[in-house]
């Protein structure tokens, strides 16, 4: 199992379904629009921000041109910690440790803080088949988990759902799997809060096991690093005996210094506050405090393959801040769920396409579903070049394609580049623009065009062609200067 | 008479593909602002296309040759300016790239040399030849959409608005979220025809909340999107080049108003402009 959602139609023809749903469209601009402008305040604050996510590239392209070292030197200080190292080469083989791991603890139930790796890797999934139950303590993650839904943002998976629907899940739900929510319940946040607050208690003073991530893992002393907002991970850290951490490779920091960088970017960019309310770190075991037996999963599962990719690489500097989701267009509209992976918005667009493959019809459109405009770009912490990216991730799926039968994009786009190629050719396609152009006289749009063109005239009147060219009008009136 | 900002100055247009063909009073107003400015403007025929919606597609191999006939035609000239900030954009910042990516390092060094010396219309008039008013009358209600490629890629900032301010008779308007994309995006108009015009639609609400008569940007494309959904809505606004309306002069609305038939300009179509407070209230 991989982080793809099984079966998943390719961008466009789920963006379609989700443009159709209007409560989520709204709970959407909304939610994407307040975080927005939370993050534009926060950042204006800082005269550095530009240096700051400079030194945070800087920082990044050194670990990642270094990985090997920092590697080996980050299992040596997490070992010497005494802590457990494991080494998972892909999402398989990651859920079969942790599910042995667990096993061998004789829990069936384990707590987890919130994390994207694990769900990238379908953890829970893996778990379940395993009869272990994997409970979700992150309050959107929780919302996700009881709604039976699929996390549809990176920081707030349950952005497409409003108040009123998750009192529903939660009245629905929360009682078949744990302590019910109070009878007259209402949408206020607080009471809902609340709910969730006395749900999970329950779950984290009986949990064995806890199952996290790592926003950071310092290679110097084999430090581990959960940033969050509720407090639900510092419980997991700290209450069970066993912990267990799944770690993307590319998490990994030279020292503890370069957190400095770090913590002012994350938080900033992610929830749009100057800091988190908790940032739990720790080393190994700490004898007679938290867990006495914990574990790290360094994780690939397709990192190495982006990592091959001179130009694709830098998308592995993401610190999963998910700023370029709340300033997209495109997801702002369609939500997450049409990225058909725990990676949404313009990060998945270039992250996904690299760590799955572009076999996949969705991984193949996911390079497609941006405008270009830039927005994500401008605020990357780690300066990410996305749209640059995207347009090579679209020149791999159409070089990839080469060679067999030719679509009818491929024979167009040749057509029309050899056309251009020569400006007499280019000269004569314009004559019979301009033919048209007369033909239709006045006529200023066109309400209807054929075949593929009406996906354009569809929603939008398209413009006639003129009757003359702006070379033939050159050409009547200066001359040719050369 | 003192001398003009542009004299002595010889500049070639790169009308783009697309102006050419379908928008040709844009290059030409391009020639006539330019002109009046004392620029020498010449148009190199054997000019094509800068190959962006090939490279955009992804279709690098294609551009290949479009980004080494650029660099060809516009060598021998001291500036080369073009009314469209995507295409201006993906000679500046992807033809080097595709031509690395292509395997012609010599080509990318050249491609990056030519790029140098292309600009925008509104960095030349505001950058190379220092002028904010160029000149230009247009009593009309106008608001302005900043387009993605010639704010993010190019960082035109408010060069553009800077020329507007300058025009007589304009009654320039905010445009609300004015920064955030239109939804053109090239083949994702097509490919990707639903989302694009959820973002369309949006935009083409903010432009009417304006009660603008005309919609101005820099890039026609971006227009035929947004103005595609305007007519198709009766909204009865129309869009416009920036170099259009710094183009006009008192003379062409004088004319209008003595023959009385302004056509398709709204000129002397009455409107039922809302005063400053009703549209600030």
């Amino acid at each position: 199992m991989s982080g793809t959602f099984i079966g998943m139609p390719k961008f466009q023809t789920a963006a379609k379904e989700a443009l159709g749903n209007s409560q989520q469209r709204r709970n959407l601009q909304h939610a994407t629009g307040t975080i927005r402008r939370k993050r534009a305040g926060v950042v204006d604050e800082l005269d550095n921000w530009d240096e700051l996510r400079q030194a945070g590239a800087a920082i990044k392209d050194n670990v990642l041109s270094h990985l090997d070292t920092y590697l080996v030197q980050l299992e040596e200080s997490l070992t010497q910690a005494g802590a457990t190292v494991h080494w998972a080469a892909d999402a398989e083989e990651a859920n079969r440790i942790v599910t042995s791991l667990v096993r061998a603890t004789g829990a069936e139930e384990v707590v987890k803080v919130k994390s994207m790796a694990t769900q990238e890797i379908g953890l829970n999934e893996a778990l379940e088949v395993a009869g272990i139950n994997a409970w979700e303590t992150d309050l959107a993650e929780l919302i996700v988990q009881l709604g039976h839904d699929k996390p549809s943002h990176i920081l707030v998976p349950a952005i497409h759902r409003n108040r009123a629907e998750i009192r529903e899940i939660f009245l629905r739900e929360m009682g078949q799997v744990g302590t019910p929510p109070p009878t007259g319940l209402t949408s206020n946040p607080r009471e809902l809060a609340e709910a969730a607050r006395v749900h999970l208690r329950e779950k984290f003073l009986r949990a064995k096991v806890a199952i996290s991530g790592a926003n950071f893992a310092i290679a110097e002393t084999g430090t581990l690093v959960v940033v969050e907002s509720e407090g639900n991970g510092r419980m997991c850290l700290t209450l069970p005996e066993t912990l267990i951490s799944v770690v993307g490779i590319e998490k990994v920091l030279p020292t503890l210094e370069d957190l400095e960088v770090f913590m002012q970017l994350l938080p900033r960019s992610s929830t749009g506050e100057r800091m988190n309310p908790y940032t739990s770190t720790w080393t190994g075991i700490t004898p007679g405090d938290g867990p006495q037996d914990v574990h790290v999963v360094l994780l690939d599962n397709g990192r190495t393959d982006a990592l091959a990719d001179q130009v694709g690489r830098q998308a592995l500097r993401c610190i999963r801040c998910s700023a370029c989701l709340n300033v997209c267009p495109v997801y702002q509209r369609v939500g997450g769920h049409a990225y058909g992976s725990v990676y949404p918005g313009p990060i998945g667009a270039i992250l996904n396409p690299q760590l799955r493959g572009t076999t996949s019809d969705v991984d193949q459109s996911l390079p497609y579903a941006s405008s270009l405009c830039g927005a994500c770009g401008d605020v990357c912490p780690v300066n990410i070049e996305i749209p640059e990216l995207l347009v090579h991730l679209r020149t791999r799926v159409v070089d990839e394609h080469r060679g067999g039968i030719p679509s009818g994009e491929q024979i167009a786009m040749k057509g029309a580049a050899w056309m251009f190629s020569d400006h007499r050719r280019w000269e004569k396609a314009q004559k019979g623009a301009e033919l048209s152009g007369r033909a239709l006289g006045k006529k200023d749009t066109i309400g209807r065009l054929p075949g593929p063109l009406s996906a354009w005239s569809d929603a939008r009147d398209a413009p006639t062609p003129p009757a003359e060219s702006f070379r033939s009008w050159w050409k009547r009136e200066k001359g040719d200067p050369r | 008479m003192t001398s003009l900002p542009g004299q002595g100055m010889r500049v070639a247009l790169f009308a783009t593909c697309f102006n050419d063909t379908m928008w040709p009073e844009t290059p030409k107003a391009v020639v006539t602002v330019l002109e009046r400015l004392g620029v020498t403007v010449e148009f190199p025929l054997d000019q094509t296309c800068c190959g962006q919606m090939f490279t955009n597609t992804g279709y690098a191999r294609e551009a290949l040759p479009l980004v080494e006939r650029f660099a060809d035609v516009f060598d021998g000239y001291d500036a080369v300016v073009a009314p469209s900030g995507s295409c201006v954009g993906s000679v500046r910042h992807q033809h080097a790239t595709v031509a690395r990516g292509c395997g012609q390092p010599a080509l990318a060094d050249q491609a990056t040399t030519t790029a140098r010396k292309v600009y925008e219309f509104s960095e030349l008039l505001v950058d190379v030849l220092g002028v904010t008013d160029v000149g230009a009358t247009f009593p009309h209600r106008v608001t302005y959409h900043p387009t993605c490629h010639s704010l993010r890629m190019l960082r035109v900032a408010d060069k553009p608005l800077q020329l507007l301010r300058e025009v007589r008779g304009i009654d320039l308007v905010d445009l609300p979220e004015a920064e955030e994309c239109c939804g053109f995006g090239g083949t994702f108009a097509m490919k990707n025809a639903d989302t694009s015009v959820a973002m369309g639609a949006d935009k083409a609400q903010h432009v009417r909340e304006t009660h603008a008569e005309v919609l101005v940007a820099g890039d026609n494309s971006c227009l035929a999107h947004i103005g595609g959904l305007l007519t198709r809505q009766r909204s009865g606004i129309r869009v416009m080049h920036l170099a259009e309306v710094l183009a006009s002069t008192e003379r062409d609305f004088a004319a209008e108003n003595e023959l009385g038939t302004a056509g398709d300009n709204p000129t002397n179509q009455p409107t039922d402009r809302p005063t400053e407070e009703e549209v600030t209230a």
